[in-house]
């Protein structure tokens, strides 16, 4: 009986749809669903396929095949690529366990509104507004010859300033912070946020129990927000593995400190005409592809149910 | 009896503990504000002055001499309207987009709804470094095919559409979040009154999508104006260049011009600064819709 009525109502609204209403609705899906697969998707399944030739760029004729030979070349012939994924493993270990949990504390911690929370809330913000490009700039400022830094070093001349973006022993950490400068701000939102949703009656009630902080953060708090732990993990690992802007601005294209985002940049096109880049690009979207699954999952089984 | 007095004691020890957290919060968020106060700081100062005295010494003059200078020398003007022209295309075409496939996928009923969502979702996720080369050739290839070879390569039409092309997966998963919280009544009175498909979007559910639309385009108006990643790789001429990308080059010709450089990276974050001061609530909204659904 259900069954008729709902089939029914379906072949009804189907009959519906007149011939404009149709044209409509596949230009409504049709343009952006062009624009996405032409623009996004048929040149990233075309970096894989070239990962595996070797192509100059020039005419498509050109284009060789060579097998795993690219990925052969990294993985034994380039020292680069390990420095490169030593520094995107310090990333996500950094942002992991020292960025994100400061997020998530500062998060927490506003979330009382304690007195000034407001303006608190407004100063971690502003590194998140700002362009990565802007933020290389003004370390630079703080760092770089003359700057603060520097002058509070007892280096304030331009010429005897100590070198810190180009010192090995510590320019990864010098680098890692002024990345957690950004991100710390921007999961203290996502949390914040997430945190404004959580009954604060149940946390005063496990406080008055006797529950440490520590307590009720892991009992109460963490697992009911669930969505936006997905995301503040699926942030983390993506941004860590992407990086690229912030070492643009800071080292250009020169190889002060590799990762894979740049690796793509340098050797796309270039090299004795090999495809190494499309390979280092595949190779990233492989490390990714963990994280958006994961992410995938999370949201569309929550859309389902 | 015991509880009250039990509930005094916590509201007590509470209140110390956020005096005291209130505290450290603070001192962290002064450290926080060190390297743009500084920036700033240095934006106000001659160059001379620094170069005589040290950049630690006080002040003789401060004042916005050094804005005005960048302003002229470095053509900041130019490069600030071209990122309003790649900006402000791009964030009205990723909302109609993704308004447009925001609609269609939550009132209707198609087989490929799912999918559609999967693709555009995922597809916003890649790194761009897996896109940007076949891009950017492509890009060149349609350009020689039409006869001109800077329709798409090297124009701010390229840049917008790439732009467009990414962030709509995340538009219209924000969109759709928000949309199955409106009743389906509305939906299906429209439908029976007969209206086309057209009007059920235009008359009916856009106006209802006020609100994440307002957020989203906070959102993306910064961060579309932040990004320089396709500028860079997608504009060569350099009076094209929007901003962000322009000040990586600013900051090679004026390495030692700190007070100069300092000045043109204050106007270039001035832009998405005011937006954000004025319109907190709807970038924070905006970035936290698709996150807290449900």
């Amino acid at each position: 009986m259900t069954t008729t009525a709902t089939r029914d109502k379906k072949s009804r609204r189907r009959r519906a749809f007149t011939r404009g209403d149709r044209f409509t609705l596949s230009m409504f899906v049709g343009v952006p669903t062009f624009l996405h697969l032409t623009w996004v998707w048929f040149p990233a399944l075309a970096t894989i396929g070239l990962s595996f030739t070797y192509w100059n760029g020039v005419h498509l004729s050109d284009i060789k095949w060579a097998g795993l030979a690219n990925y052969n070349t990294i993985f034994t012939a380039s020292p680069q690529f390990y420095a490169a994924l030593r520094n995107n493993g310090y990333w996500l270990l950094w942002f992991t366990f020292i960025a994100t949990p400061l997020g998530i504390l500062l998060a927490y911690q506003i979330d009382r509104k304690i007195r000034g929370s407001k303006v608190y809330e407004s100063v971690y913000y502003i590194p998140v507004v700002l362009s990565l490009a802007v933020i290389g700039i003004i370390w630079r400022f703080m760092l770089g010859p003359a700057g603060l830094v520097q002058v509070l070093l007892g280096h304030p001349g331009i010429e005897d300033a100590i070198p810190i973006f180009g010192n090995y022993s510590i320019n990864t950490y010098v680098i890692l912070t002024i990345a957690s400068w950004r991100h710390i701000g921007y999961i203290m939102l996502l949390y914040l946020a997430g945190l404004k949703s959580v009954d604060p009656s149940l946390r005063e009630a496990a406080a008055i129990d006797g529950a440490t902080e520590w307590q009720s953060f892991k009992k109460i708090v963490f697992p009911s927000m669930k969505p936006v732990n997905t995301i503040v993990i699926v942030i983390t690992v993506i941004e860590s593995l992407r990086a690229f802007d912030l070492i643009y601005i800071i080292y250009g294209t020169s190889t002060g400190w590799p990762i894979l985002g740049m690796l793509v940049f340098t050797n796309i096109y270039g090299q004795a005409a090999s495809m190494l880049g499309a390979a280092f690009a595949v190779i990233l979207f492989v490390l990714s592809i963990t994280p958006i699954v994961f992410y995938l999952k999370t949201v569309f089984s929550d859309e389902n149910r | 009896m015991s509880s009250i007095v039990q509930e005094k004691k916590y509201k007590d020890r509470q209140k110390r503990k956020d005096a005291l957290i209130s505290f450290f919060i603070g001192i962290f968020a002064i450290l926080w504000m060190v390297p743009i106060l500084w920036t700033f700081w240095t934006s106000l100062r001659p160059y001379s002055d620094i170069i005589q005295k040290g950049v630690f010494s006080r002040p003789d003059e401060l004042n916005f001499k050094n804005y005005a200078d960048a302003y002229r020398l470095m053509d900041i003007w130019e490069y600030l309207s071209n990122s309003f022209i790649v900006t402000i295309p791009a964030v009205i075409l990723t909302l109609f987009f993704g308004s447009l496939l925001a609609f269609v996928v939550t009132r209707y009923s198609f087989r490929f709804n799912l999918y559609l969502l999967l693709i555009f979702t995922a597809g916003n996720l890649l790194p761009v470094q897996l896109v940007y080369a076949p891009l950017f050739k492509m890009y060149i290839w349609f350009g020689d095919l039409v006869g001109n070879r800077n329709l798409l390569y090297d124009s701010f039409l390229g840049v917008i559409l790439i732009h467009v092309a990414l962030q709509v997966g995340f538009a219209t998963f924000v969109m759709s979040s928000y949309m199955k919280t409106i009743p389906k009544e509305i939906s299906e009175s429209a439908m029976v009154d007969g209206a086309s498909v057209f009007r059920h979007y235009w008359s009916v559910i856009l106006p209802l999508l006020r609100p994440p639309l307002a957020a989203l385009a906070v959102l993306m108006t910064t961060w579309i104006y932040n990004e320089f990643f396709w500028a860079v790789v997608l504009i060569k001429s350099d009076d094209k260049r929007p901003i962000t990308s322009a000040l990586g080059r600013l900051q090679g010709e004026y390495v030692t011009d700190f007070n100069l450089l300092a000045a043109g990276a204050i106007m270039a974050a001035l832009p998405t600064l005011i937006i954000f001061f004025i319109l907190k609530r709807q970038f924070v909204s905006g970035l936290t819709l698709g996150s807290t659904k449900g």
